[in-house]
């Protein structure tokens, strides 16, 4: 399913309300025979979309009517139309003509491939089946499907028609849930003749975002049935563990909650896009006013000297009057200076963002091996906006850290396993080529898993009673659902990640849980198959964070085991384990340093009567109508205490990337963190750490308790800010209606924000949400937990309204497309099942760290350059087009051009295009390592510094003088002087071609100042340029080109005559000197005065070890991030139990057994 | 693009990796040449340039001021005849005046005869424009089609040739210079052609072809301004007669500025004047035809050599003196700015 950001849904019309009644359900659709259904084709909604714009022969008009509402487009067309009237028209048709009809062909074809891309990008992703899925249709999905549509569960293949889900592309949380069909549909069964009859009625709500919520009545046979959420599988989530179940579609397409979810699809411009409309408006501006200047001159002049020169030069017909003169000479220099107005800057900006869009999709340093996935820049608009990103919004967990987790390491009773150490006892750094522990005695074990230290298996082998303890426990103590569908292949259904790891890792050691029951555990114990009754399950939740699991052996031992954070864990052990306590709190920090996520896990011998006295006590609690959470946890707390041995496990994470961009971001003090995480996530990905003053809490659950600790945060990072001298509160005073932006303002240290989902709720409302930003931008990192999607795109927009600054947001689910696509840049982590972010994102990769190598490396460049670029575009239109104004004073204000007309055409498109582009697809100031190891580097862009409306005023008085000197030094070296041999060089087509050489030398030699990263390209280009002017004006000027095509090439001879004159050539040596030697001091000294952080970099040889980035170490507990209570009750309840697991209830199977062996397996 | 659905690709399905190639282009890894604004190239760039420009600028000067040059303005002198010329009805009549001056040192070398005009816009646009530049290569252009309006046909229909408000304007003016040696007048004698570019006087300007001149502006009449028709601009040379008439082809190469002058003749190295003027007594003697009072104009004669750098404009010299002693100037200024400042670190620190 695909849902495309730059494209429009097409869909039938809306009604506000609507019930969907799907009288009959014609054919069961199983899904190959889904063709059949096109040719009925209904008014409902359907799941397919539009995606291209244009077809072959709407194109032509399209196009061009949408080009022409570009301003310098349209200007360039009323510039056509004055040319044709000839009072007015002071230039040939071409100069106007050519540019427009190359700059619209180039536009042209760019949209034609890009609207072509597009619509085949989506037939390419879109699963073709999906498409024509209509309301009302059944679905039947098999387990690791995709649900594509809203649907209401009928049927499924598991006891009482139970379903279950994976909901993270929805809400980004990765446990399973469960689904529960009516009794009255689970009837159906698998019985495609009864689907096939099923006629029923639904009546439900109109398409709406809450994707928790559903209300609708199920009519079937007079009788009628409530509909909730629980009977709805939503789009977006992934069948788990059931093997087939039917649907029927409630909502399709874009009226799916997760599309209403989405957003909207808006088209997202750079802020330099916004910041050229309105410099083009500046330029029009300044265009009116020389062209006023020169009118009122012209007026003067006729008056003055026109008049009484009407002898030689009568008069244009119909012109009566000095003034009206004048007013036609305004128009003619309206088409004359028309090239200060960049019409190819738009086709320019394009091509060098879609090279720079390219470098992106090239770059190996982003490519994913293991999952075969380049980087992708899927917005070719948007590149430069990347170097100017300031706040950063990211996904949770998933993003973050990859969502996959192994055991990596462990302390046992004081004893560390985990690393390798080579003969002599130093630690050797694991790689692909380290030797993998053999666990091939093991018959069950996991192929996948990989583990280094020998000594562990030694252990296990060994008989070693805590070691023993340590996994057996492990292989008891939690929630995972297993599979076995073929003997001996066993899968885990885990509710977190981190469970899954830690049961495989029991299981490959040889504790392999095999199978449960409500009331037993089967695990295979060094291959004996021995059965734990369970007596009880100490659920997880969020304030406890940790599981207990009361167990009674075969042996009728009683024992608890227990596993969680380490500093819950570590109040609740017996005092006699204190000394063991210590070395393991020393192992967990080394782990930690590692960014290794840790867990403690601890267990306890019960004594029998306590045990059946405290059952009894749960039983009552549990069932008590009041207070029931809170007895139940007290209870826990009881048995949970002086609990006696502590282990650590360890699980490794694909996290220590992720975690060093924040780092990065904490080093610049710039990148500053609005991460969508939950906090105990920001502590294990480094997010918040203890270099932070304070980390601030909101989780008010009303507005006042909100706005007060809010305050209280402000107040603390920055007293005075209460203050009515504060900058910020003078600024609010006065601009009362309008949007504010809210200046930045600094905080006195480092502070982190974490806020929950209900508090945002509150803090997002009316009068608070301006509070929330000051005091969240105040914050390096702000983590919010358990927010909607909605509330995720709620924050960015906050952001963007009250703060002058570029956001990204970053993440991979379906729950992260209404942030990706409300942020200025949205990435998407691609790769993954799922697409749905990735398809609503701008730029996507496979993994976190690039984000880093994309804003730093990437983002820089491409900012860098499109800022150089801009700068030297517009310094060389003013420098071109200037000279007119001054010629104008000194030719009767009669909009003479200086340069002969074919260089007026030519000027932008061929002699000076090249060289620029090639500037700005090549250069760097400093290369990617450097870019990498000085975030410093990216601070002007977040600032802006290296093109805003100052600069053009710079570039502006740049390209003023430029043509001051362009004119008068020509002028001065000409005026009444002669060649060597006494013949005459001062006529106006001498000039011409001198100041245009003089010109065009002085533009390539600024590019060349331009450039700092020549490579053979910009050598080629630049050269190329030159040459390519010196032959064409020497062709165009050729006795031959006069002769066949007098009219146009009158300039005949002028290359030859002028251009062999030394006073000619110094001449225009002495305006390169004093255009360029100048810039060359000013920028030089501008570096010693001023240096920005470029000039900074101390110019030596690169020396990587000096350059480590450090790496903060804090231990804390990792475990426990999966905000729900666990599975615990269901478990217990037997409700998701299957009759079959035949492998598992023999109780006989073990590797060694002889049953295997005949199996000849 | 089956493969590319949502679903993980299935295992065994051969398919290219989109590992994309290592090259240095696509990996923006070209060699490069990374110039850097360091003190030395910048300081040995404006002590060179500086230098340099010195150096040039003091050459041009005394290039330029080895020029002699003798200027004089004869609208003044010869008033009678500009206000005869103020009324057009007088244009058939003759009017001349002489004008006199002295040199003390004789000209040595070539010497050229300039006309000089000051306050006539030549370079106005529509003046610029107004010719045809196929009628000049004897084409029969439809000159209706051109930019000479209102000098393109009379009222009868017959076309002017040469068309357009530059011919029309030619400056038709006679000059002759005379040497007054002890009390016997000798006619300096002057060239009349060679005066113009080769390639104007060669490929841009072309008489119609026939089998005389005037046969082949038959059909045509002198533009209204003119005295006498196109092809006896020349009577004496047939190869500078009609269009190209070097005296016509320097006026239709328009000047860039309102105030200009053009080649008229060279002084012939014979007799008394084989190493040029001689010192003494001159007399210019002027057929005075041009109106420029009307137009506050004004005319000049001039008499120059010329150098390797062109005439006596020092304008390039000084300004290469200026820049050369600015770039100095800036030189010492930033070594002294540098020196200031190397103490500080500028470095990031590590």
């Amino acid at each position: 399913m695909c849902w495309d950001p730059g494209t429009h849904f097409i869909i039938a019309a809306r009604r506000r309300s609507r019930s969907y009644i799907c009288k009959k359900f014609p054919k069961l659709l199983k899904r190959k025979k889904r063709r059949k259904k096109e040719k009925k084709k209904k008014k409902r909604t359907n799941n397919s979309i539009k995606t291209s714009k244009y077809n072959f022969f709407t194109f032509l008009p399209l196009n061009l009517f949408e080009q022409f509402q570009r301003i310098a487009n349209a200007y360039f067309l009323f510039l056509l139309i004055l040319q044709l009237i000839p009072q007015i028209s002071s230039l040939a048709w071409f100069t106007t003509v050519v540019p427009l009809v190359l700059v619209l062909a180039v536009s042209g074809v760019k949209d034609a491939i890009d609207d072509f891309v597009r619509s085949w990008q989506v037939v390419g992703e879109l699963d073709e089946k999906w498409m024509n899925v209509q309301v009302g249709d059944i679905i039947k999905l098999e387990n690791n499907n995709f649900v594509t549509a809203d649907l209401l569960l009928l049927s499924s293949s598991e006891p009482h028609s139970l379903t279950y889900i994976e909901t993270a592309e929805l809400d980004g949380e990765t446990n399973l849930k469960v689904k529960q069909a009516l009794t009255v549909t689970a009837e159906l069964g698998e019985d495609l003749q009864k689907l096939t009859e099923f006629n029923g009625e639904v009546k439900c709500e109109a398409p709406n975002n809450k994707l928790d919520k559903f209300t609708g009545t199920l009519t079937l046979r007079g009788e009628k049935y409530a509909l909730d959420n629980e009977k709805m599988l939503l789009r977006g989530c992934t069948i788990r563990n059931t093997e087939w179940c039917f649907g029927l579609v409630i909502y399709a397409g874009p009226d799916t909650k997760l599309m209403q979810n989405s957003g909207k699809t808006t088209f997202k411009r750079t802020s330099i896009d916004r910041l050229m409309n309105v410099l083009v408006m500046v330029i029009f501006a300044f265009l009116g006013l020389m062209c006023l200047i020169l009118a009122i001159g012209n007026g003067i002049w006729e008056f003055d000297k026109g008049y009484y020169f009407q002898v030689y030069l009568p008069w244009a017909e119909g012109v009566n009057s000095a003034s009206y003169s004048g007013f036609l000479m305004f128009w003619s220099y309206v088409i004359i200076l028309n090239t200060v107005v960049p019409i190819s800057l738009y086709v320019s900006v394009e091509i060098i963002r879609l090279g720079n869009s390219f470098y992106i999709d090239w770059d190996r340093k982003m490519y994913y091996p293991l999952n075969d996935t380049p980087a992708q820049a899927r917005t070719t608009t948007l590149n430069e906006e990347l170097g100017q990103i300031k706040y950063i919004f990211s996904d949770k967990t998933g993003t973050l850290t990859q969502n996959i987790m192994c055991f990596n390491k462990c302390s046992i009773n004081g004893k560390s396993y985990g690393d390798v150490y080579d003969m002599s006892g130093q630690r050797i750094e694991i790689n692909e080529n380290t030797e993998k522990v053999d666990f091939s005695y093991n018959q069950l074990a996991d192929p996948k898993f990989a583990f280094y230290d020998h000594r562990l298996v030694e252990a296990v082998k060994l008989n070693d009673v805590p070691t023993h303890r340590f996994f057996r426990l492990l292989s008891l103590c939690h929630t995972v659902m297993p599979e076995e569908k073929k003997e001996g292949n066993l899968v885990y259904q885990a509710q977190s990640p981190d469970e899954g790891a830690l049961v495989t890792a029991a299981r490959n050691f040889g504790f392999v849980f095999r199978a449960r029951t409500p009331e037993t555990i089967t695990v295979v114990e060094m291959g004996e198959t021995k059965v734990y009754e369970l007596l009880s399950i100490l659920d997880f939740n969020n304030v406890r964070k940790r599981m207990s699991v009361i167990v009674r052996s075969p042996e009728g031992d009683l024992t608890l085991y227990c596993k969680g954070a380490d500093t819950i864990l570590y109040e609740l052990l017996h005092s006699s384990c204190d000394s063991l306590k210590e070395e393991t709190t020393e192992h967990l920090n080394e782990f930690a340093g590692e960014a290794l996520r840790t867990l403690v896990v601890a267990y306890k011998n019960l004594d029998e009567d306590y045990f059946q006295d405290w059952i009894r006590r749960h039983h009552e609690a549990s069932t008590a109508l009041e207070g029931r959470e809170d007895k139940l946890s007290e209870l826990y707390e009881e048995i949970e205490k002086d609990l006696m041995v502590g282990f650590s496990g360890n699980l490794g994470q694909a996290l220590g990337e992720a975690a060093r961009l924040v780092v990065l971001g904490c080093v610049t003090g710039a990148v500053r963190n609005m991460a969508v995480l939950a906090m105990n996530i920001g502590y294990s990905c480094n997010l918040l750490n203890d270099d932070m003053e304070d980390v601030f809490i909101i989780e008010g659950r009303t507005s006042d308790d909100v706005l007060n600790e809010l305050r209280n945060a402000r107040k603390k990072m920055k007293p005075d800010s209460f203050l009515d001298s504060d900058e910020s509160n003078i600024q609010f005073e006065k601009s009362s209606k309008k949007t504010k932006i809210i200046p930045d303002e600094e905080a006195n240290g480092v502070y982190g924000l974490v806020i929950t989902g209900h508090s945002l709720a509150y803090a997002l409302e009316g009068n608070l949400e301006l509070e929330l930003v000051r005091t969240a931008c105040m914050c390096k990192v702000v983590i919010c937990c358990r927010v909607t999607p909605l509330q995720k795109a709620q924050v960015v927009e906050l952001v963007k309204k009250y703060k002058k600054a570029v956001t990204l947001a970053i993440g991979d689910g379906a729950n992260d497309v209404s942030m990706i696509k409300t942020a200025h840049i949205g990435v998407g982590i691609s790769g993954q099942e799922g697409m749905q972010a990735v398809l609503s994102s701008d730029f996507s990769f496979a993994q976190f760290r690039y984000l880093q190598r994309l804003l730093l490396v990437h983002g820089r460049w491409s900012y860098i350059r499109m800022c150089k670029f801009l700068k030297y575009f517009f310094y060389k239109n003013f420098a071109f087009t200037l000279v007119h104004f001054w010629y104008g004073f000194f030719s009767g204000f009669s909009a003479q051009t200086v340069y002969d007309e074919w260089f007026i055409t030519l000027y932008n498109l061929v002699y000076t295009s090249l060289p620029v582009l090639g500037m700005s697809l090549f250069d760097q100031d400093v290369d990617d390592r450097w870019s990498m190891l000085f975030p410093q580097l990216y601070v002007p862009g977040q600032q802006n510094l290296y093109f805003n409306k100052m600069v053009f005023v710079k570039c502006m008085l740049q390209g003023i003088y430029s043509s001051l000197i362009l004119f008068f030094i020509p002028y001065g070296a000409m005026y009444n002087t002669m060649r060597s041999d006494g013949k005459a060089i001062a006529d106006y087509q001498s000039f011409a071609l001198m100041a245009q050489t003089c010109l065009l030398i002085v533009v390539s030699v600024q590019i060349g100042l331009d450039t700092s990263y020549w490579t053979v390209v910009n050598q080629f280009f630049i050269w190329g340029s030159l040459s390519v002017y010196f032959a064409i004006t020497f062709t165009m000027y050729s006795d031959g080109m006069y002769l066949i095509f007098t009219a146009s090439f009158p300039f005949v001879g002028t290359a030859r005559n002028t251009l062999s004159q030394p006073n000619v050539w110094l001449a225009i040596f002495l305006s390169i000197t004093l255009c360029v030697l100048p810039v060359v001091g000013f920028r030089f000294m501008k570096a010693q005065l001023k240096p920005t952080p470029s000039d900074k970099l101390p110019r030596m040889a690169f020396k990587p070890e000096h350059l480590r980035l450090r790496r903060t170490s804090t231990r804390r507990s990792g475990y426990a991030f999966s905000h729900q209570h666990g599975f615990g009750a269901l478990i217990m309840s037997g409700r998701n139990m299957r009759p079959k697991s035949p492998f598992a209830t023999t109780g006989t199977f073990s590797p060694n057994s002889e049953k295997y062996k005949h199996k000849g397996l | 693009m089956k493969n590319k659905t949502s679903f993980p690709p299935q295992e065994g399905e051969a398919r290219p990796s989109r590992c994309p190639d290592n090259s240095a282009f696509k990996q923006q890894k070209l060699p490069a040449w990374k110039p850097q604004l360091t003190i030395a190239t910048v300081l040995s760039s404006f002590f060179l340039t500086g230098a340099f420009c010195l150096l040039v600028g003091v050459c041009l000067i005394l290039s330029a001021n080895s020029v002699r040059e003798i200027q004089i303005d004869y609208s003044d002198k010869c008033s009678e005849c500009s206000k005869l010329r103020e009324n057009s009805s007088n244009w058939n009549k003759e009017c001349h005046c002489s004008i006199n001056f002295a040199l003390k040192e004789g000209i040595l070398g070539d010497v050229f005869m300039y006309y000089g005009l000051q306050n006539f816009y030549q370079n106005h646009r529509r003046y610029v424009i107004s010719r045809s530049d196929a009628q000049l290569l004897g084409r029969n252009a439809n000159i209706q089609k051109s930019y000479c309006a209102p000098f393109t046909t009379y009222r009868n229909g017959t076309p002017m040739a040469p068309c357009g408000a530059i011919a029309n304007s030619m400056f038709n003016d006679t000059i002759d210079l005379f040497y007054n040696l002890n009390s016997s007048v000798i006619q300096v004698p002057l060239l009349k052609t060679g005066n113009s570019w080769w390639t104007d006087k060669n490929v841009k300007f072309r008489n119609p072809e026939s089998y005389n001149l005037s046969s082949a502006f038959a059909g045509t009449a002198r533009p209204p301004y003119w005295q006498k028709p196109v092809y006896l601009l020349d009577e004496e040379d047939e190869r500078n007669n009609g269009y190209i008439n070097d005296d016509f082809i320097i006026w239709m190469r328009v000047s860039a500025f309102a105030t200009f002058r053009n080649l008229y003749r060279r002084v012939k190295r014979i007799r008394q004047f084989a190493d040029g003027l001689p010192a003494g007594n001159y007399t210019f003697r002027i057929s005075y035809n041009f109106p420029v009072t009307k137009f506050k104009g004004r005319k000049h004669v001039i008499l120059s050599t010329v150098v390797w750098s062109g005439g006596s404009n020092p304008f390039l010299g000084i300004a290469y003196v200026v820049t050369g002693t600015a770039a100095t100037l800036a030189g010492f200024v930033i070594t002294a700015i540098h020196l200031k400042l190397r103490k500080k670190k500028t470095y990031f620190q590590k």
